[in-house]
């Protein structure tokens, strides 16, 4: 395959950036897009030109790390995170524009790296259970309700990689948010730091910046793990009960 | 090590509301469906113009009277404006605050451009400008009669059919009205999303409410410039 390739280039997060052409061929179908860019890196080192820096772990779609704007669409035009899009989407011949998330609170390292932090600020928040460490506690001692169970899990599927930002109209982190508070707040183990958890994490979310909810659905339609619109509404009524029991105390 | 215990000092119901975005959310959702509630009235209402000058105007006077004894004239319309003018407010405020920070939010633009978001959403903000100026063009012409070509006092009906003579009369309410149609449909299924109401299940029930309420309230109030127009009310 051949492809002209128009990539996001900036050389740091003072210096602006502008897209540039690159024309490449011999593209395998079944590479991945991030081994297109690789192919591409190559070919740049071996020219003595600075390659393309993008973010990557896993290659396997599990742990967020990578993602990149494809033709205006996060992640590209499947359903899947950036390391398994498969070249076999795109025709020979294509252009395929290439540009960093883009939110104020996601600002651009280099090329198409942004430092996603904010993330991290959010989790820190009260994206997590307090218990004492030790050994595995006893599977059946806290009983789940399978309904519950379903609920969380579809909400713990969050890999955190930003999309959902990326796509939103706002740059807004409700999306991400609100999978992170739902995936705690209906399990037992979460139900002590219920209130506070909600709270606090919408609150870290608003101090670094990100937009507000307009429920233009762009998120859920850009989330490669499938968190779907109504996350948002379930979190917002968290967060009503929560400010309404603070305010009672 | 002990674990730092918590002093869980949380702002006031009013601060902690207006100071997030999920709260601001929360304050227009509320003032939107208070807003909403009253169009369906004033709708419902508008159509009694179809039963003549006599019943309509018969009407307007008892908006005026609603609630006496108990009330002294007016009161009653006097408490909905105060709540109306609230809603429009606070909506209007939480409205611009927000999206000023969404704008901040997205400091720069996609290269690639690709349409986002369904008409009605995208046109939120345009629709919200375009009403707000709208409800200033209506007041003055049939509340305080300034622009209106009849401006005749009690004589509601009267009134209505000399705002829709006019060509722009015509254009400024058809627009208008569109624009209610849309706002109410992105508004209304948002609100309820704000609210927590949403869920998998009950979204196509919302998406279908919003929907038909846009669309009747939209066909309600356009029925009235369409039936002076063509001569059905005159």
């Amino acid at each position: 395959m051949r492809l002209t390739l128009r990539v996001w280039r900036q050389r740091d997060a003072d210096t602006p950036g502008a897209m540039v052409t690159y024309d490449i061929d011999d593209i395998s179908e079944d590479m991945s897009f991030l081994e297109m860019l690789d192919t591409l890196n190559e070919k740049l080192i071996l020219r003595g030109e600075e390659p393309v820096a993008f973010d990557h772990d896993c290659r396997e779609g599990i742990c967020g790390a990578c993602g990149v704007v494809i033709n205006g669409d996060a992640h590209g035009p499947e359903r899947t995170t950036t390391c398994q899009l498969h070249m076999r989407h795109f025709d020979d011949g294509d252009t395929v524009d290439v540009e960093p998330w883009r939110a104020g609170a996601f600002p651009v390292v280099k090329d198409l790296v942004v430092d996603r932090s904010a993330f991290d600020r959010i989790i820190g928040a009260g994206g997590y259970i307090s218990v004492p460490t030790g050994a595995a506690p006893e599977a059946h001692a806290t009983p789940v309700p399978k309904a519950d169970a379903d609920f969380a899990f579809e909400h713990a599927e969050c890999i955190g990689c930003g999309a959902c930002v990326a796509a939103c109209p706002n740059g807004s982190a409700m999306l991400f948010t609100s999978a992170k508070v739902n995936h705690l707040n209906v399990l037992p183990q979460g139900a002590p730091e219920r209130e506070t958890r909600v709270l606090d994490m919408v609150s870290a979310m608003d101090e670094e910046g990100f937009g507000g909810c307009t429920l233009a659905g762009e998120c859920a339609t850009a989330c490669p793990k499938g968190i779907a619109l109504p996350s948002i509404a379930a979190m917002n009524k968290e967060w009503l009960r929560a400010t309404r029991k603070a305010s009672r105390r | 090590m002990a674990l730092a215990t918590r002093t869980d000092r949380r702002p006031s119901l009013t601060r902690s509301l207006w100071g997030s975005t999920v709260g601001k959310k929360t304050v227009m959702a509320v003032s939107g469906l208070i807003m909403l509630m009253y169009l369906v009235a004033h709708m419902l209402g508008n159509l009694k113009i179809f039963f003549g000058s006599g019943e309509f105007n018969t009407y307007a006077h008892w908006l005026r009277t609603m609630g006496e004894p108990l009330l002294h004239y007016e009161w009653a319309l006097w408490g909905v404006r105060v709540v109306l003018l609230a809603a429009v407010v606070l909506h209007g405020v939480a409205a611009y605050q927000l999206s000023r920070r969404d704008i901040r939010a997205r400091p720069s633009k996609y290269v690639h451009k690709r349409r986002r978001a369904s008409y009605a959403t995208r046109t939120m903000r345009w629709g919200g400008i375009i009403l707000a100026l709208f409800i200033v063009w209506h007041l003055l012409d049939l509340t305080t009669l300034t622009v209106n070509e009849n401006a005749q006092p009690g004589r509601p009906y009267e009134n209505v059919v000399a705002t829709f003579s006019t060509w722009y009369g015509n254009v400024i309410y058809l627009v208008a009205m569109l624009a209610v149609g849309l706002h109410v449909r992105h508004g209304f299924w948002s609100a309820a999303q704000t609210l927590g109401m949403g869920n998998a299940r009950r979204d196509r029930i919302l998406k279908t409410l919003a929907n038909g309420l846009a669309l009747v309230l939209t066909a309600g109030f356009v029925s009235v410039p369409v039936a002076v127009m063509t001569g059905v009310v005159g």
